[in-house]
């Protein structure tokens, strides 16, 4: 079980180390980062959640930052996961370790609504 | 400009321009909450800014109240830094009725973080109002990360489980009602099956003469759909108040005065002691309006509720803070 999450970080790391070649110039130090873990953010800008959906490698930390002068959660429809709640920029962050898709919303202001696709 | 849904919403009638001048007198409406007067078995609601311009004869009814929604004790950010100094304000514009209203409503959003510290002060600020008693619903705001089990301790002793009560005041029958519960992805406010079963039974052998005020923190009808501004099933709930001759439905949540009359129900929106909110659709989202510091006071307010027995009306008043 131990050896299988580590081969699969393993594998998420050499994914991300290429993604980092082909895609745009990064910096050093963001590069560094990816290659102990993939991570990926969410902003919460004017009640909406952006991107509002993504999709990230298994394994990847997913932050969310409320931007607005509102508070905001991040619910998981499904109940996989859900934060405090988040008052003007606190952040919240859940790894995901297994595919498949993940609604949220938040549970103050249910229009606003997610997703997050692990791959 | 968003689409209006047929029920068209009831702005000021006088001054509905979108022109900014037009707007800031439509700000200006806005009062931090409402004087309510039973008036011959109906509520007329008045913006507490406009009671000076009032006959005082029509502020008298068997039973006054008012009305303050989303104090948001707690909230910190342009256009208002100091919400505890504004809700005090409205305290103040209570305290200068003429006559003491029977007691206080609060629709909601007493709090904006759900912190202790935050439903402490708004209680204490209300103490030193002329009204002892305050009746509370609570907003969404008021049941963060804990599912509302500091607002039931503090607010609903006595309450039904869930939350929601009655009781009746000079014959007039009052029903608070929790749509802040158990949300759902992409929904609307939402009273849930419980409730509305203990809603029937609770009005099922009232007299259809009985005047009834249902209060609740997001509206009972549809303001706003698309950012949330109404609840799944409101209708049902509605339903059951069929037969009774005059229904007001008082809420918060929107933080902006609007009237509707619908058959036999008015329903009215209070605006927040704390902070404007936009026009629905008038805006990206319904985040708070940032205005201009010596605006503020005049977009904030109470509602004032007052009830003759009589004729059948209930005025609902909102005055500013300014």
């Amino acid at each position: 079980m131990r050896r299988s999450v580590f081969v699969a970080s393993l594998l998420v790391t050499a994914v991300m180390g290429l993604g980092g070649i082909a895609g745009e110039q990064k910096s050093f130090a963001a590069r560094a980062q990816e290659k102990t873990a993939s991570t990926a953010e969410v902003k919460i800008d004017n009640f909406v959640f952006g991107p509002t959906a993504i999709t990230v490698p298994v394994g990847t930390t997913v932050t969310w930052v409320n931007r607005d002068d509102i508070p905001h959660t991040v619910v998981s429809t499904d109940k996989v996961f859900k934060s405090k709640v988040l008052d003007t920029d606190e952040k919240f962050s859940f790894t995901f370790t297994k595919a498949g898709e993940y609604p949220y919303f938040c549970s103050i202001h249910p229009k606003m609504t997610g997703k997050v696709v692990v791959q | 400009m968003a689409h209006r849904t047929k029920d068209e919403i009831v702005h000021d009638h006088n001054h509905d321009g979108i022109d900014r001048r037009g707007f800031l007198k439509c700000m200006a409406w806005a009062g931090t909450g409402a004087f309510c007067v039973m008036q011959g078995g109906v509520l007329k609601s008045y913006s507490m800014s406009r009671l000076a311009e009032m006959n005082p004869a029509d502020m008298k009814g068997e039973l006054s109240f008012v009305q303050i929604s989303d104090s948001h004790m707690g909230f910190n950010k342009p256009a208002n830094p100091d919400v505890a100094a504004t809700l005090q304000a409205a305290v103040d514009k209570i305290n200068a009725l003429s006559a003491p209203p029977e007691f206080l409503l609060h629709t909601g959003d007493i709090s904006h973080l759900s912190k202790p510290e935050e439903f402490d002060t708004v209680e204490q600020i209300l103490k030193s109002a002329s009204a002892k008693d305050v009746f509370y619903v609570p907003g969404e705001h008021d049941v963060l990360n804990d599912d509302g089990k500091q607002y039931h301790e503090r607010f609903a002793k006595g309450a039904q489980e869930g939350g929601w009560y009655s009781f009746e005041k000079k014959g007039v029958h009052f029903v608070g009602l929790v749509n802040v519960m158990n949300l759902k992805a992409g929904g609307l406010g939402t009273l849930g099956h419980e409730q509305l079963e203990w809603l029937e039974k609770d009005v099922k052998n009232l007299k259809s003469s009985t005047p009834i005020i249902v209060f609740a923190h997001i509206p009972l009808w549809a303001v706003y759909p698309e950012w949330g501004w109404g609840t799944e099933d409101s209708a049902q709930a509605l339903a059951y108040l069929k037969k009774f001759g005059s229904v007001t439905v008082l809420n918060g949540h929107i933080h902006q005065i609007m009237q509707k009359v619908e058959g036999n129900v008015t329903f009215h929106t209070a605006c927040s002691t704390a902070f404007p909110q936009p026009k629905p659709g008038e805006a990206p989202s319904p985040g708070p309006m940032k205005v201009p510091a010596e605006q503020l006071r005049s977009v904030l307010g109470i509602t004032d509720v007052n009830y003759v027995r009589g004729q059948h009306a209930l005025a609902v008043v909102d005055s500013t803070l300014a």
